[in-house]
């Protein structure tokens, strides 16, 4: 589904990405955990060229993202995101925020896009949030009603850019069950966290990063108890 | 002081400030079309967008106003050799306004646009918006409402700047007080009476933006 080879990103003279390869199937959850600046995030904004990679080669279900004749907004289309700091349109309503892209960009029609949000809205527990603005919500509630908004576009994939990190500890636990049934439905997902509980549940398999290359991967069971690189343990080491 | 002609005098000045008011207006339409389009080409990351559009407002916020009034009232009929109607005066003196009000307004944009967080043209490109879309549907929304106030003040400019026009024979309030002087010799009481006039209009106009903003402020968190 996603096949990452020899991905470089520099910014400036500073090297982010130093050679990441990677590969999802479909269905897959992916977690990527490591100490902050080791290039997680820049990696994931990769996936649907938030980020313009340096070179490498990066092909999301069988369309190379950096070949010039390839649409970035069709594979976007395909590959939802959602983001540290939700960023939600403050001048829409919920239900608006969820059917703005549907509307404007695979062109269902008003009615079909409200329907669609409305059902999307009862899958994370918001049902009754529709006619709201974003100022009017919790961290955990925004984080919720953006997952619906990237969920509206029927992704094949869905990328997490430390969806909890901004949230207030009693907030955590809604965002990560609305992910975890996600997962169950068989959402191909790559998530960028610290939430190292979701990481053994849900995970099939963890990307451990650091300085700008994965240092280990593998399944969070072996990962977690037995892990052999020593950059690995020391992380471990310090956040369990 | 002649009160009386200072009383005598209030239709005639009033008339003017109409004129002044109506041409004022149109500057801030017509500059707030071209100033949009300006910060669009501005930000674009085409550079055959960006240079020309930085180019203008480098031009008419660097050149005063008086030279460009006088461009395009007398330069553009000579180089474009046409013989300016009767009533070229207005036509000019609405363009001038307009194109340099443009300028303003067009940084005015820049500034709104640049203020919305990054984080919303991400969320709205990685929907599959296109750049225009983002722009369309998330940005400009967000960044109208904060433009409001900077597009009063340009307001309040323009009509103390609209006062330049009177060079090219437009009766505006200031041309409509020349006239007056002219024929009764009594500047001191003529023009204190226009500067008043002016002094209404200006604090009428910033009254109002400030009621505009304190009801957008209301609203600012959605």
């Amino acid at each position: 589904m996603i096949r990452v080879n020899n991905l470089y990103k520099h910014f400036g003279k500073l090297e982010v990405l130093k050679g990441v390869t990677a590969h999802i199937r479909e269905k897959e959850v992916v977690v990527v955990i490591g100490p902050s600046g080791s290039g997680k995030s820049t990696f994931l904004r990769c996936l649907n060229k938030l980020e313009e990679c340096t070179s490498g080669e990066i092909v999301i279900d069988g369309i190379p993202l950096n070949n010039d004749d390839t649409n970035i907004n069709a594979v976007r289309r395909e590959v939802g995101m959602v983001f540290q700091r939700f960023n939600l349109f403050p001048h829409m309503t919920a239900l608006q925020n969820i059917t703005l892209a549907p509307m404007k960009v695979r062109k269902l029609d008003k009615q079909e896009a409200e329907v669609q949000a409305r059902a999307l809205l009862r899958k994370v527990g918001l049902e009754d949030k529709a006619d709201v603005y974003p100022d009017q919500l919790s961290g955990g509630q925004l984080q919720r009603v953006a997952i619906a908004r990237a969920l509206a576009m029927r992704p094949k994939i869905m990328l997490f850019d430390e969806p909890t990190s901004a949230l207030d500890p009693e907030m955590v636990g809604e965002v990560l069950a609305v992910m975890k049934d996600l997962a169950r439905e068989g959402m191909t997902m790559v998530v960028v966290t610290h939430e190292m509980g979701f990481a053994r549940e849900v995970g099939d398999r963890v990307l451990f990063m650091d300085e700008g290359i994965i240092m280990e991967e593998g399944p969070p069971d072996r990962l977690f108890n037995n892990p052999q690189n020593p950059r690995t343990k020391g992380f471990l080491s310090k956040i369990l | 002081m002649d009160w009386h002609l200072m009383v005598k005098s209030i239709p005639i000045l009033l008339n003017g400030a109409v004129l002044t008011i109506e041409l004022s207006a149109a500057a801030v339409a017509f500059g707030t079309v071209i100033g949009l389009s300006i910060a669009m080409g501005r930000l674009s990351r085409h550079k055959l967008l960006a240079w020309p559009a930085g180019a203008y407002v480098d031009f008419f916020r660097g050149t005063p106003l008086l030279v460009q009034i006088y461009l395009i009232y007398f330069g553009l009929p000579q180089i474009l050799n046409f013989t300016p109607p009767d009533s070229y005066q207005y036509i000019a003196g609405v363009i001038a306004l307009s194109l340099n009000s443009g300028a303003y307004i067009a940084e005015i944009f820049r500034a709104g646009i640049q203020s919305i967080d990054r984080g919303q043209t991400e969320a709205a490109r990685s929907l599959g918006m296109t750049q225009a879309q983002a722009m369309r549907y998330v940005i400009l929304p967000q960044a109208f409402k904060r433009v409001v106030p900077p597009l009063g003040n340009e307001f309040i400019a323009m009509l103390k700047d609209s006062a330049l026009v009177s060079v090219i024979s437009i009766e505006e309030l200031l041309f409509s007080g020349k006239i007056i002087v002219g024929r009764t010799f009594k500047p001191f009481e003529i023009y204190i009476e226009v500067a008043v006039m002016y002094l209404i209009l200006t604090l009428t106009i910033s009254r109002l933006v400030n009621y505009l903003e304190r009801r957008l402020a209301k609203g600012d968190t959605r």
